[in-house]
């Protein structure tokens, strides 16, 4: 099996395997299986593993830098796409489970809560990334414009972050992990950078 | 013999339907979480499966309408109040309490008597509360995270104790503290609030008939999660108020520290009385999620037992949130 090959079959199973999360939490409601609160669950859930994909996609340069491994690269869009996918699940069971389309309550969430004035921008603001993920439109945009669209990625890690650290009662303990991965994974970026410059240099 | 004075925000007993109606209520999310899924292709699809399902209670379609009509309330379910709960010590996880409390130890459990009153000392539970009947109370109990329970809790009325505990004149406020066992709570290697909890009461206000020491829920013994062996229950204050595990009492003069309040004064004022008027600074106040139910409910003045007006009448609850 050649690599083209080897990189189509982990594809799909990493296709597959990003699919289990919303499985799992289908299989959960069907059997009643959410607790007391069965649409916080939800939210939660499906805001989570957003954000646990964004970060997944953040991870493939850092591998590439660290261990000279190609193959994550190769998954860095469908691991962005299931990223926009959670987070439209999420933010759909915001607006219709929440809220239930009380549209004025919505727009005052929006525009009063920083927690979601937040989560909404990073919702929008992935957008663009979504839409331009296609080999076409990489051709189109070209190579450098694209590229400095989609590092958007990083403002919108942050973002999401500081969702979720907001809208906990007591602050940002559980947001802790998600914080620490990133600052790594940012690191590991700046520390490449610095290098290339000192190499430059000499 | 045993007299009870129901007030009318109180919750009557054939207002409250059977557990086992309550049951059928998951059916609904069962339906509705394949219909989210599947929202970015059918948004039509949501609208009819939230039809389908809301149209027995509610002749309107009008999201708005619903929220604001007030409807009975309904028991929430035995096995809801004992898996869904905010008890730090246990974890910050609404999960982690009753997982963590399994095996939580009550007894022996004494509880120490301090400050300005008459009768301090330490006393072994049982002495403190055998002298008191006793009996039923239904209240709603409003988290300030914006969900909300009703729960048929057993106890007496704080009132009641306090009396004999006979505090001098001096005593304007009342302190409890929770146990802080590191053996038994794992939480409390956690730095998110200052062990042990506290929380306080003005002395007018835990000596009114609604504020409630309670023993049990259900008729049954509470369980760790739920604060046992003692707990405050204040119901038209915020959840985080009515204090769980008490293992003192104390009676001061000055206006005692409140853990929430220590840990965000901006966020959790001292009396924190259920106000839909006034907002958490991260999120709305407004309304409620009461668990078990799928659309939101107003949220009520001091949680709509107004008959504690008078105890703030001087009050601008706007700055003394």
């Amino acid at each position: 099996m050649d690599y083209l090959q080897q990189i189509k079959l982990l594809k799909r199973f990493i296709f597959f395997i990003c699919s289990i999360p919303l499985a799992w939490l289908i299989w959960q409601a069907t059997q009643g299986k959410l607790g007391a609160n069965p649409i916080e669950a939800v939210i939660h859930s499906t805001g989570l593993w957003a954000l646990r994909f964004l970060l997944l996609t953040l991870t493939a340069t850092p591998l590439q830098l660290l261990f000279k491994w190609n193959w994550p690269m190769q998954l860095r869009r469908m691991l962005g796409l299931y990223a926009f996918f959670y987070a439209c699940l999420h933010l759909s069971a915001y607006i219709y489970l929440d809220q239930y389309f009380a549209w004025a309550d919505i727009i005052e969430d929006i525009l009063k809560r920083p927690y979601i004035t937040l989560g909404m921008a990073a919702w929008i603001l992935l957008i663009p990334l979504a839409i331009t993920s296609t080999h076409k439109m990489v051709q189109r945009l070209g190579g450098k414009r694209w590229l400095l669209l989609h590092k958007l990625v990083y403002p919108i890690a942050t973002i999401a972050i500081l969702h979720y650290a907001l809208l906990i009662k007591s602050g940002w303990s559980l947001a802790a992990p998600y914080i620490f991965v990133f600052i790594i994974l940012m690191a590991v970026r700046i520390k490449n950078i610095t290098d290339n410059k000192k190499y430059k240099s000499q | 013999m045993l007299i009870k004075i129901k007030a009318s925000s109180e919750c009557k007993e054939h207002e409250v339907s059977d557990e086992k109606f309550y049951r059928s209520r998951r059916s609904f999310i069962t339906q509705s979480v394949p219909a989210i899924a599947a929202s970015s292709l059918a948004p039509g699809l949501l609208l009819s499966a939230c039809d389908a399902k809301t149209a027995s209670d509610t002749p309107s379609s009008d999201p708005a309408s619903k929220a604001s009509t007030p409807k009975a309330d309904t028991l929430t379910p035995y096995q809801d109040i004992t898996t869904y709960n905010n008890f730090y010590e246990f974890g910050t996880d609404k999960a982690d309490p009753a997982i963590h409390a399994k095996n939580f130890k009550v007894s022996p459990w004494t509880i120490r008597v301090e400050g300005e009153a008459k009768h301090i000392g330490t006393y072994a539970l049982d002495d403190l509360i055998a002298p008191h009947p006793e009996q039923e109370r239904i209240y709603r109990l409003r988290c300030v995270e914006a969900w909300s329970m009703v729960i048929p809790w057993m106890g007496f009325p704080l009132a009641d104790l306090i009396k004999r505990l006979e505090p001098n004149s001096k005593a304007k406020y009342v302190q409890f503290e929770t146990l802080a066992d590191a053996k038994q709570m794992p939480g409390l290697r956690s730095t998110v609030l200052k062990w042990p909890y506290v929380e306080a009461l003005r002395l007018d206000e835990a000596m009114h008939p609604l504020t409630l020491l309670a023993t049990g829920i259900y008729g049954k013994s509470l369980l760790g999660q739920n604060g046992a062996p003692i707990r405050l229950v204040v119901p038209w204050k915020y959840g985080f108020k009515s204090i769980k595990s008490i293992v003192a009492i104390r009676f001061t003069e000055k206006q005692p520290n409140t853990s929430w309040n220590l840990r965000s004064p901006r966020e959790y004022g001292f009396y924190s009385n259920v106000n839909p008027t006034v907002n958490h600074p991260r999120w709305s106040q407004k309304k409620e999620r009461r668990i078990g139910e799928f659309r939101k409910r107003e949220t009520l003045m001091f949680n709509g037992y107004e008959e504690v007006a008078s105890l703030y009448s001087a009050m601008d609850l706007k700055k003394h949130t």
